[in-house]
């Protein structure tokens, strides 16, 4: 299938006074049209900053150090300004986790649809103020025709997300860039919003990069998956194969922690040791190598970063872990129980234990 | 000794253990230049010691005035909240700081709860300060124990909170609530913030200190299979009442209250391809507490909704052993 967007070793980097901090350091993905490929990875791992290169809205200090993103033909990271405003909003629009700030607070909604129309398309003004009132009513806004001139914070936090999303497809785009937008809802206006985004994704068969955090709405939504942290992609592919045989320690310790329906309930739960490594002191070897209980220095895990390779046949698969060969039953253990009482804190529960009697 | 012996004596000692806290009819409104917000209306429930009650709801549905009333934040409009059989409100102050000190509250952004200018040392410090317990060197050893205990270096003590990550932050908050050995801890989305690599790491320290301790919690999160986890008893908010109020097992069985099913099946599951039943979408959003709906206060979101239902307003009433459900059908 040809592809509708392919990214290449995006690097962005930010360059801060305390030092480069590599917030994106070599990140490949690519999205089929129809497809929705989920972008997942924890705070600081360089998924939104990836989604913001797309369309070139890094703000300094960050700067896209090397890469290339092409869509249709083009290199988006080369294209002069007139140009890449042309496909903003227009054949790649983004939907953002806060609909609140990203909305001009102080003009209408139906308003800044019908700007986002007449901007890229030639209608005039009643046309667009039309179509708007249509758009929100196919994202399941009720009384649209009033709707369309309530402004912003007059919206629940739901109805705003789904006011972003007919400002998104607006102008019927290719690609949706869609980063956490189910985040600040609750859980039942979330799964409102992800049937939403599928059925429109069915009808206009766009592209969709869904940038989340939560394994499960990536279960529920995606087709493929791509696994970040700290700023690389550590694994790809297919959402059915990545649940069910991850090839990377990380994702198989992420996965463990959302399956936390499958333990026997009031259970320690598995856990991934420590933390994440600051952007501005990688270490040297694979990013995650300090946390992995299988690393190891005969593989090299603590001096080299590792190749990111196919692991199955056809090559949909992908890992970058010099130890890919995991059996699917490998778990992070359950961590030992920690229990130690100082001398002062058992005169305490004596003292205690006579009060109570 | 025969079994029914042994469950005679299990409800002798059940009986024998007041509930730790209780909350009796509370009732919570603020005055408001837009009128008046009904908040909580008439929430009642309690927790025994060494248990903990999940409280779980959508924005919006009271939970954090629940958790703010129970640490004597702001006194209820109406209704009493007993704590080990005392109202919390009554006494001097001298009563009334011994009874603070046994409980303690974990914030959901540990950042905003830590002083950015004070070394963490001298914050985990504070409350025996502020207790009078101990000397100097008694403090600092404690201090030392409270950050052994939930991993982290004695050199820590000598960090400010910006040089920690959150997860690490979040464990210097749960070592504050610690501190003065509580009997009550109150956890208002303790987990939330935190990234999914982290939230064990936080959930097994509780656990763990529960067993070691046994305090209890009253865990309030938006998560459903979280609180699933860590919960004995679940109470279920809408609007600014409980609508549900079970044990775990039989709440996840069975779950009776329209809304509470609806929650549950909107759940994304962690499995591609694995549905949890049939999928209840519920139309519209949640209503103003300005001005609730009369009658049952979740009829205008109701699939099953009746006339009654909007007329009548459904009291909490047990269906089954321990089982609270506040709804006409009572499906």
């Amino acid at each position: 299938m040809t592809k509708l967007l392919s990214i290449r070793g995006l690097r962005t980097w930010f360059h801060t006074r305390a030092g480069v901090a590599r917030a994106v350091d070599g990140v490949d993905l690519e999205i089929a049209p129809g497809e929705t490929l989920a972008l997942v990875g924890e705070s600081g791992s360089g998924k939104s900053v990836t989604a913001l290169s797309i369309l070139r809205l890094i703000q300094e200090p960050g700067r896209i150090v090397a890469g290339e993103i092409r869509f249709d033909g083009m290199n988006l990271l080369t294209l002069d300004d007139r140009r890449l405003r042309a496909i903003r909003g227009n054949r790649i629009a983004m939907i953002f986790q806060e609909p609140l700030s990203a909305f001009n607070p102080v003009q209408s909604i139906g308003a800044q649809i019908v700007e986002a129309i007449r901007l890229h398309r030639r209608t005039s003004r009643r046309a667009a103020y039309a179509r708007a009132v249509e758009l929100l009513e196919q994202v399941g806004i009720s009384s649209p025709d009033i709707r369309v001139h309530e402004f912003p914070h007059r919206l629940s936090g739901g109805m705003r997300q789904r006011a972003m999303i007919a400002l998104a497809l607006a102008c019927k785009p290719d690609i949706l860039i869609a980063d956490e937008p189910t985040t600040a809802l609750d859980v039942t206006t979330q799964a409102q919003i992800l049937d939403l985004l599928k059925s429109l994704q069915t009808e206009n068969g766009m592209g969709l990069l869904l940038i989340t955090h939560d394994l499960s709405v990536v279960a529920e939504t995606a087709d493929r998956a791509t696994i970040m942290y700290a700023g690389r992609v550590v694994e790809e592919g297919p959402v059915a194969t990545l649940f069910t045989r991850p090839s990377h320690p990380y994702t198989a310790g992420l996965l463990a922690s959302v399956a936390i329906d499958d333990l026997p309930p009031g259970e320690r739960l598995p856990e991934i040791p420590g933390t994440v490594p600051s952007l501005l002191a990688m270490p040297q070897g694979c990013a995650f190598a300090d946390r992995c209980p299988k690393a190891s220095g005969a593989a090299g895990c603590f001096t080299k970063a590792p190749e990111f390779s196919a692991v199955s046949p056809r090559g949909e698969h992908r890992v970058a872990c010099f130890l890919s060969a995991m059996s699917p039953a490998w778990r992070f253990p359950v961590p030992a129980e920690r229990k130690t009482l100082p001398r002062e804190m058992e005169e305490d529960e004596k003292i205690k234990a006579k009060e109570a009697a | 000794m025969s079994l029914s012996g042994e469950k005679a004596e299990e409800k002798k000692k059940e009986g024998k253990e007041a509930a730790l806290l209780e909350l009796a009819d509370v009732v919570k409104r603020f005055e408001t230049g837009a009128g008046t917000v009904h908040a909580l209306e008439g929430v009642s429930f309690s927790i025994r010691r060494g248990e903990t009650l999940g409280l779980v709801g959508e924005s919006g549905c009271g939970k954090s005035t629940v958790a703010r009333l129970v640490m004597d934040l702001y006194p209820p409009t109406s209704g009493t909240i007993y704590f080990d059989g005392h109202d919390i409100r009554s006494g001097d102050e001298k009563t009334k700081k011994a009874r603070r000190a046994r409980m303690q509250m974990v914030f959901q952004d540990p950042y905003s709860s830590l002083n950015p200018r004070q070394r963490i040392g001298r914050s985990l410090e504070e409350p025996f300060i502020v207790h009078r317990r101990g000397d100097k060197k008694e403090r600092q050893e404690r201090v030392a124990w409270l950050l052994e205990r939930v991993s982290l270096k004695p050199e820590a003590a000598k960090r400010y909170p910006h040089e920690f990550s959150g997860g690490q932050r979040q464990r210097i908050g749960i070592a504050r609530a610690l501190a003065l050995r509580p009997d009550l801890i109150v956890c208002d989305e303790a987990v939330s913030a935190l990234d999914v690599s982290i939230r064990a790491q936080i959930l097994n320290l509780l656990l763990d200190l529960q067993k070691e301790y046994r305090v209890a919690y009253l865990f309030i999160s938006h998560d459903l299979s979280i609180v699933r986890h860590m919960s004995d008893r679940v109470a279920v908010m809408y609007l600014g009442k409980i609508v549900e109020l079970a044990p775990r097992d039989a709440l996840w069985r069975h779950p009776r209250h329209p809304y509470t099913r609806a929650l549950m099946s909107a759940i994304p599951r962690a499995h591609p391809g694995r549905k949890n039943g049939e999928r209840i979408f519920l139309t519209g959003d949640l209503p103003s507490p300005l001005a609730p709906p009369p009658g049952c206060r979740f009829q205008t979101r109701c699939p099953f909704a009746e006339t009654r239902c909007r007329n009548e307003e459904p009291l909490l009433k047990t269906v089954e052993d321990e089982h609270w459900i506040a709804c006409h059908s009572g499906r």
